[in-house]
């Protein structure tokens, strides 16, 4: 069947009774959201309608309407908008935040990288760390590669690393 | 510096000079910071978000992050003026369309934009030529420093760098390589860029970032995994790793053309050149196609009479908000295609 308003396939059935009369109308998606403001969201990933499935089955921790005492929000506000509103949030919904956080980073729950002055951090030993780290992907990429020769290398600069910390690398 | 200094040259980031600028077009790292003691912009008041705004402009204007700084306030600027903004990459679309308490300092050259009350409180963005993710890195984590100085970023030991959405907790950065790939797109092999992506985590767009369609054969490749990596391991994947391998994916796919289809090449790029040198009207997305293939016929040496620099620079004034400034006044489409032409011809020295 094709849309009434244009060519393409209608997707969208509506069906009105008004008065008695029964009024039928079939449009395309784009169609149908113009002219009868509907909001048609064309093909939701199968993984958004997945993910939004299991976090509405997930077992919320809290009450789905205790607010973050500090900004107001609630869980449910923050799923509706994917946007907390205060930094307090993260703290207080821990426990429902976990699994979306390890969700979106590869299983990740504590953060790695740079921490700022005022928080005791400085740039050097962030950076030795860093750089070990990288040291330690850059010899496991070589090992798979079977490039013995450059792992060898990298591996007396992680010892020189490890056992000299001021040293650069 | 004044806005409409801006508008008759491509930024530092354009010049086609950096590493691999054949194919890397640009190297961009932005990170998202939000003050402490405030709430996060979905949570503020009117006159919350104008002290924000104030606080923070304050604090890049005293920091010295540069010699010269425009700041652009954008609940006052035109809706010219903030179309050009993400023409060059300065500010995103949320932030143009948005309302209220906002704006964006722009400095050195513009490879360095702070922008103010978007998604977080600063959005502080460095972005430059060609393959260079090193030196982005640099530039910001200093300017960071500098900011971090006077304001007091939220934090938090486990979660790290606190974002108004959790998927850019942790580092806050986003690291994205934009990247010219014809020679996959002619050989019909784009899906192998779609593929490395996806085995490393990372997002595939189009010319704008979030939300656009690539168009010119443009692809911007970013990081999605903000928490429990370092910014020098994410970083370290895309220089040693990622971009590689799509850099080498593309010199394969153009030896492979040039062997067995040169006459076809060379046709398509030979007529793309005629076209930008004889049409009367050119839309937009036209202009975007075929200067994509001139500058795969400039890459290949087809081309003689034109450089790499030339070629990036009309990518970009050739947009709708560059064209009405450098023309002074507000052209409806049929006038803009006209006006687009028009300047084509001329850069190109057409007859």
């Amino acid at each position: 069947m094709k849309c009434e308003k244009c060519n393409k396939p209608a997707t969208i059935h509506l069906t009105e009774i008004q008065g008695g009369k029964k009024t039928e109308k079939h449009l395309c998606e784009q169609c149908a959201a113009e002219a009868e403001g509907l909001p048609v969201k064309a093909h939701t990933p199968i993984n958004e309608l997945l993910t939004n499935f299991v976090l509405a089955h997930s077992g919320l921790s809290k009450e789905p309407g205790t607010a973050c005492p500090q900004c107001g929000i609630t869980w449910g506000e923050f799923r509706q908008t994917g946007l907390f509103g205060c930094e307090q949030d993260y703290a207080f919904f821990d426990k429902d935040l976990s699994p979306l956080l390890q969700r979106a980073h590869e299983g990740a729950t504590h953060h790695l990288g740079k921490v700022p002055a005022r928080q005791g951090g400085t740039n050097v030993p962030v950076k030795r760390q860093l750089d070990l780290t990288r040291l330690r992907k850059e010899l496991a990429r070589a090992v798979e590669a079977e490039d013995y020769e450059r792992a060898a290398k990298l591996r007396d600069q992680i010892r020189q690393a490890e056992a000299n910390p001021d040293s650069p690398s | 510096m004044k806005l409409s200094d801006l508008t008759s040259q491509a930024g530092e980031w354009l010049r086609g000079s950096g590493p691999m600028s054949e194919i890397v077009i640009s190297s961009r790292i932005r990170l998202a910071r939000n003050i402490s003691g405030h709430p996060f912009l979905a949570r503020c008041t009117r006159h919350q978000r104008q002290a924000l705004e104030h606080k923070i402009r304050d604090t890049i204007l005293t920091a010295n992050l540069s010699l010269r700084t425009l700041y652009v306030d954008l609940e006052a600027a035109p809706e010219i003026d903030r179309q050009l903004l993400v023409e060059r990459h300065l500010i995103s679309k949320p932030h143009k369309d948005a309302e209220g308490a906002r704006g964006v300092a722009i400095a050195e050259n513009e490879t360095l934009a702070i922008m103010v009350n978007e998604e977080d409180h600063l959005r502080i963005q460095v972005l430059r030529s060609g393959l260079q993710l090193e030196e982005a890195w640099e530039q910001i984590n200093a300017v960071d420093d500098q900011l971090e100085a006077a304001l007091d970023f939220a934090f938090h030991p486990r979660f790290g760098y606190l974002t108004a959405c959790p998927t850019n907790v942790g580092t806050g950065i986003r690291v994205s390589v934009m990247l010219h790939l014809p020679g996959l797109k002619l050989a019909g092999e784009i899906e192998k860029v779609f593929r490395a992506a996806k085995d490393m985590r990372l997002a595939v767009r189009g010319l704008y970032g979030e939300g656009t369609e690539a168009t010119g054969d443009f692809y911007q490749v970013s990081n999605q995994t903000t928490l429990g990596r370092s910014e020098d391991d994410i970083i370290s994947d895309f220089r040693n790793v990622v971009i590689p391998k799509i850099i080498e994916y593309e010199h394969q796919a153009r030896r492979a053309l040039m062997s067995e289809r040169a006459v076809a090449v060379e046709d398509r790029v030979c007529r793309a050149l005629g076209l930008l040198r004889s049409a009367r009207l050119l839309s937009a997305e036209e202009t975007l196609a075929m200067l994509s293939h001139v500058r795969l016929g400039v890459n290949l040496g087809r081309v003689k009479d034109l450089d790499l620099s030339k070629v990036n620079e009309l990518f970009l004034l050739t947009q709708d908000a560059h064209l009405q400034k450098l023309l002074g006044k507000k052209l409806d489409e049929e006038a803009l295609a006209a006006a687009r032409a028009d300047y084509v011809r001329r850069r190109l020295g057409a007859a």
